[in-house]
């Protein structure tokens, strides 16, 4: 079994696992935060950006190239950014040949959203399997990104900047810039309905079987709405994936914990990416500054992706308007895919919190913001030119796109307040570091929130989790064993399960592992034709054996043993091919056979030790028999009579996984019957 | 409908369903998962019915026309199900004809109803989720709650009322109120169960007692069948679908299921059962035995017979030991069974000697015993060593020996050889001739 990882950011990844014959994708994210090292899409007409002065290389002496290079980069407050169009860092497409890969499994919006770089125009010809959220939402997000991207067209690709020689003259933060080479534009929506084609809906606990090699089951994650921790098994095997997960209560179905218990193999990633970030007081502080930013006359932007947190921020936040009596400041949400994000978020009640989910029965929308939609406190636009300026009120809040302030109506409505000190952004998400995505903008006077919120497992709810979920092997980041670059003494924020580390594996961007798996046992059916001729003898008490031939027919990866076909010629080519076999075993008691002989007829028996053994002369027979320990060798004259019967005799005395009829062993086989049967129902519990 | 497995049987229980998609939910459909048994229902066995495309237009035109006239439609529904479906149908040809006459829906339960299915829409058909965000169907434009002072409003009006039976409440109500006109119209989307005045009035009754009134019924009677169980035809399509090895039939009239159960039996060569209330019916299955073979020996198998292009006509032959042991079946590799369990291999060995009057040097006989032995068991690896020697399928050994008359021909093989062994000594026994 071979774990292949694909990409760097823990919380977009990427595996590849190739497990009996079958290779199966895990995720497929976007890193996103790539998009920092390019100027910022407008949204309208910005000067601030467009009279930015291009970077002039700090020598005198400037090369062709160089002289190219700085016109693809602009220079702000002692950082360049690219000027170009946007490009994003999809997984390491290069370890694999996605012809190859034969499933995609996707446990969450947030991690899918590579996919149209993965399975368009690469040949790949697999099925691609999410929860309907997944799918719903994941389409959402990449919709708003093409859009986002194909609003403001920037027809340059900015390419020269990325030679390695060039790359590490220039100054931060495109010097950092990771394989700038593999980066590609953004897909279209062509791709995105092609790739999103490919996908089969799947619900929770739904088993799905493929190949026939291998089931695999989703069960819920509790982080976003439909996401999903995997379940791989072969039968014998059970590889368990967890991707994004909660143990907190927020709106989505709690996770399942106990279908992930003692797996072979479990795969952990997207651990919570602000770990000294108490989810629940960040979204507090949130509401609290908010409101006060707002009593100030000020107002707040909040730059968010089109759902999860977000539907929460809408709920808490007009929850604390109202107890802060501030119950008329609007709230504005614009993103081009609002309109279905909301309503989206009130239909998937069977993926919600069971509080969410019993509203729908009573019948009531599970989300306060249908309520907050009819009333008018919450408004929704698909961008700042499609009738918000009707009747647009301040002070109030705007949730708008992108988080990385890169693209988006954000953009727009950061230059339009970030000059007053009386308004605040404040920054939830957490995938992006927010003093970078604000560099390009700055000078900025506007109040600087950072409030981020992730639900994903902190360290310590991830080390209680494993500990309860009891893996054999566990697959972790490597930078997940040693505390975050921001906290370097912070020990507690580390995966802590196995001192030795003999149990753990680490996988890291382009590394191949190869996982302690051993296949021992595979799950194949008899025919009960063949079953019913086999009969167990007991050589131990509680121990019985037979030995079995049949024709094993395969199909499907379902293996079937069935008699041998009543064909003599066929069977004599069997046999001729040594296909067939028949075994033997016991020591011959000398005393017993010769008994046995005289029962025969034959009395004129002569034994004479040698060695271990004995040597047997019948002198009437003309005919030789060597006994040793583990073999016998009857030599005889061609007289094919004495031959048999000396066979029979011999075969008598020692066993044989031949039929012996006898009394006493029909009663063991009708309790061996019994005991296959149940031994097969227990198995299966 | 359920899919229920144990251990290696499986079965399929149906409720009610409907093989074709309507307005507002997709058709039923399963997975080819070959059950033991289907449990389908089987109201319609012998209805199969004509086109839904006609029926909705001959319903549209009835109203339509009812309505054009000035008279007043009531079709009596149940709160859920087709009250939606002829809502929907209703609503969207209201837009497209443009029409003015109002519709009702009676309110209370109604009306709530229409509420889940607005939070319920991953349920319905592919369509109405994917446009639910731009427009819910079931936000009705022309369709508006109705009040029982409306009764009496002149004009044409269609209203939906329940229950569907026209057995008491509103629908009954409206009936007493518009039977006497005869530019009125009553459509009954669904079955009446005998005895209810919907029944009655189907079957053509013109005068109706009620409170020791007579109430003249006037108005036109329709009947339109919405209701949404599978015909005959759906029947056998599940089945069909499903392939299920025996089918039972619940739910219908006796001899039609009869009707049915022929067929299915004739179409598709499987049992089929009809069991009455109260009977117990015994289904036998016949299934492999699922058991644990090491990983170890079945590679060994495969690669022994070469996996790259399977070829049906060989047989793939698996020599395993079943071993019992601790509550565990498991089938592996024979030596390393028994070697687990302590027990030694037994060589069984025969040396036969034949002896023959044969002249001329030794290895003209060899050579004349390799032709025949090669001519007679062509299926088998056969090696002639320079010494004279002759083995066979490498266990298998035949020597010659002697002087220039006669010769002693040693024929050796394992007990496992033994069918090869006796056969050559039977061979060799009528001479070298070939």
């Amino acid at each position: 079994m071979k774990l292949l990882c694909l990409s760097g950011n823990h919380s977009k990844p990427c595996f590849v696992l190739q497990f009996k014959g079958v290779t199966i994708m895990m995720d497929c994210g976007l890193d996103i935060a790539q998009v920092q090292n390019f100027l910022p899409l407008p949204a309208a007409t910005n000067s601030h950006l467009e009279n930015l002065p291009s970077w002039s290389p700090p020598s005198g002496q400037s090369t062709q190239l160089q002289k190219e290079v700085s016109e693809e980069l602009k220079e702000c407050g002692g950082r360049v950014y690219v000027d170009g169009a946007l490009e994003f860092s999809p997984p390491e497409i290069r370890m694999v040949n996605m012809s190859q890969i034969d499933i995609i499994l996707i446990s969450s919006y947030t991690c899918m959203l590579a996919l149209p770089y993965l399975t368009e125009y690469t040949g790949f010809k697999g099925i691609i399997y999410a929860t309907d959220p997944t799918v719903q939402i994941g389409r959402q997000y990449m919709e708003e990104l093409v859009t986002y991207v194909e609003r403001s067209p920037k027809s340059k690709v900015a390419s020269k900047w990325k030679t390695e020689e060039i790359i590490k003259t220039l100054p931060p933060p495109v010097c950092d810039a990771v394989r700038p080479m593999t980066w590609q534009k953004c897909y279209t929506l062509h791709d995105v309905n092609s790739c999103l084609s490919r996908v089969q809906i799947i619900g929770f606990n739904e088993k799905l079987e493929f190949f026939g090699a291998l089931t695999a089951m989703a069960t819920s994650s509790g982080v976003c709405l439909g996401s999903s921790n995997w379940i791989i098994t072969s039968g014998f095997e059970k590889i368990v994936y967890i991707a994004g997960s909660s143990t907190l209560t927020t709106h989505p179905k709690p996770m399942e914990t106990s279908p992930l218990k003692e797996a072979d193999v479990l795969i952990l990633s997207c651990l919570s990416q602000r770990p000294l970030a108490n989810p629940d007081s960040m979204i507090g502080e949130f509401c609290m500054k908010a409101a006060s930013t707002i009593r100030n006359g000020g107002n707040v932007l909040v730059p968010c992706y089109p759902s999860g947190i977000t539907y929460d921020l809408f709920e808490c936040m007009s929850i604390h308007l109202d107890n802060c009596l501030l119950p008329h400041v609007p709230m504005y949400f614009l993103s081009p895919v609002s309109d279905s994000a909301l309503a989206y978020a009130n239909i998937f009640s069977e993926w919600l919190s069971t509080v969410k989910q019993n509203k729908v029965y009573l019948p009531e929308p599970p989300f306060p913001h249908a309520e907050l939609l009819n009333s008018g406190r919450l408004q929704n636009y698909s961008n700042i030119h499609s009738g918000l300026s009707n009747g647009f009120k301040t002070p109030c809040i705007v949730f708008a796109g992108h988080p990385s302030l890169r693209m988006g109506d954000v953009v727009h409505f950061l230059q339009l307040w970030g000059k007053s000190s009386a308004n605040a952004i404040m920054f939830t998400e957490p995938d992006f570091p927010y003093l970078e995505a604000l560099a390009p903008y700055q000078p900025l006077s506007l109040r600087i929130c950072y409030c981020p919120i992730d639900t994903s497992l902190s360290f310590s709810q991830a080390n209680k989790l494993i500990k309860d979920l009891k893996p054999r092997h566990l697959v972790i980041a490597e930078d997940y064993l040693n505390p975050p670059l921001m906290a370097p003494h912070r020990a507690d924020l580390t995966i802590d399960w196995d001192l030795n580390l003999t149990r753990t594996r680490t996988y890291k961007r382009g590394k191949i592992l190869s996982l302690p798996v051993k296949r021992q046992f595979e799950r194949i059916e008899i025919h009960p034709k063949l079953a019913g001729t086999l009969e167990p003898v007991e050589v131990k008490p509680g121990s019985l054996i037979t030995m079995v031939t049949g024709c094993l027919t395969g199909k499907d990866n379902k293996f079937v043993l069935e008699p041998i076909p009543d064909d003599l010629t066929l069977k004599r080519k069997l046999k001729a091919e040594g296909a067939i076999r028949s075994y033997i075993w016991g020591t011959l008691q000398i005393r017993t056979f010769v008994d046995a002989l005289a029962e025969e007829g034959i009395t004129d028996v002569k034994v004479a030790e040698s060695g271990d053994g004995s040597i047997i002369h019948l002198p009437s027979e003309d005919t030789l028999i060597q006994v040793e320990p583990d073999s016998t060798h009857i030599i005889c004259e061609g007289n094919e009579t004495i031959r048999v019967k000396l066979r029979d005799t011999l075969l008598k005395c020692l066993s044989k996984f031949y039929k012996i009829y006898t009394k006493r062993y029909l009663s063991i086989y009708l309790s061996i019957y019994l005991s296959i049967y149940l031994s097969i129902y227990l198995a299966r519990n | 409908m359920f899919h229920i497995k144990s251990g290696q049987q499986s079965l399929v229980y149906t409720g009610d369903y409907n093989m074709t998609p309507d307005r507002h939910l997709g058709a039923a459909w399963i997975d080819k998962c070959r059950p033991d048994l289907l449990i389908t229902e089987s109201t319609y066995a012998t209805t199969i019915r004509d086109s839904k495309r006609c029926r909705e237009r001959d319903f549209l035109k009835k109203v339509h026309s009812c309505v054009e006239k000035g008279g007043k439609v009531l079709i009596p529904v149940f709160a859920l199900g087709r009250a939606q479906e002829l809502c929907i149908l209703l609503e969207t040809y209201w837009e497209r004809m443009n029409l003015k006459a109002p519709i009702y829906f009676s309110l209370g339960l109604t009306e709530k109803a229409n509420h889940y299915y607005k939070l319920f829409i991953t349920w319905t058909s592919q369509k109405i989720k994917k446009t639910f965000v731009q427009r819910n169907m079931f936000e009705f434009k022309h369709i508006k709650p109705f009040d029982r002072s409306y009764i009496d409003n002149p004009g044409p009006m269609v209203v939906f009322a329940t229950p569907g039976m026209l057995h008491a409440g509103l629908s009954l109500q409206i009936f007493r109120k518009w039977a006497p006109n005869e530019n009125n119209m009553l459509i009954m989307p669904g079955y009446c169960v005998a005895g209810t005045i919907g029944h009655k009035v189907l079957g053509g009754i013109k005068r109706l007692e009620f409170d020791k009134q007579v109430l003249e019924v006037k108005l036109q009677v329709r009947y339109m069948s919405f209701s949404a169980h599978a015909d005959a035809k759906g029947i056998m399509q599940l089945v069909s679908q499903c392939e299920p090895c025996n089918v039972m039939l619940v739910h219908g009239e006796a001899a039609k299921m009869d009707f049915l159960k022929q067929k299915i039996q004739q179409e598709f060569g499987i049992d089929c059962f009809k069991p009455a209330n109260g009977e117990t019916a015994i289904i036998r299955t016949i299934h492999n035995v699922p058991l644990d073979v090491s990983v170890t020996l079945l590679k060994r198998e495969a690669s022994l017979s070469g996996l790259s292009i399977p070829d049906p006509k060989r047989p793939r032959i698996l020599n395993g030991a079943l071993v019992i042991k601790s509550n565990k079946t498991q089938l592996v590799d024979p030596v390393e069974a028994m070697s687990d369990l302590g027990l030694r291999q037994h060589q069984l060995r025969f040396t036969s000697t034949i002896s023959l009057d044969d002249e001329g040097p030794v290895a003209d006989t060899a050579d004349r015993l390799y032709q025949k032995i090669k001519s007679k068991l062509k299926d088998y690896p056969i090696h002639y060593s320079s010494d004279g020697s002759i083995t066979i399928s490498d266990t298998v050994l035949v020597r010659v020996s002697g002087d220039e008359e006669t010769k002693d021909i040693a024929v050796s093989w394992l007990h496992q050889d033994e069918e090869l062994g006796s056969f050559l000594l039977n061979l060799l026994s009528n001479g070298l001739e070939t």
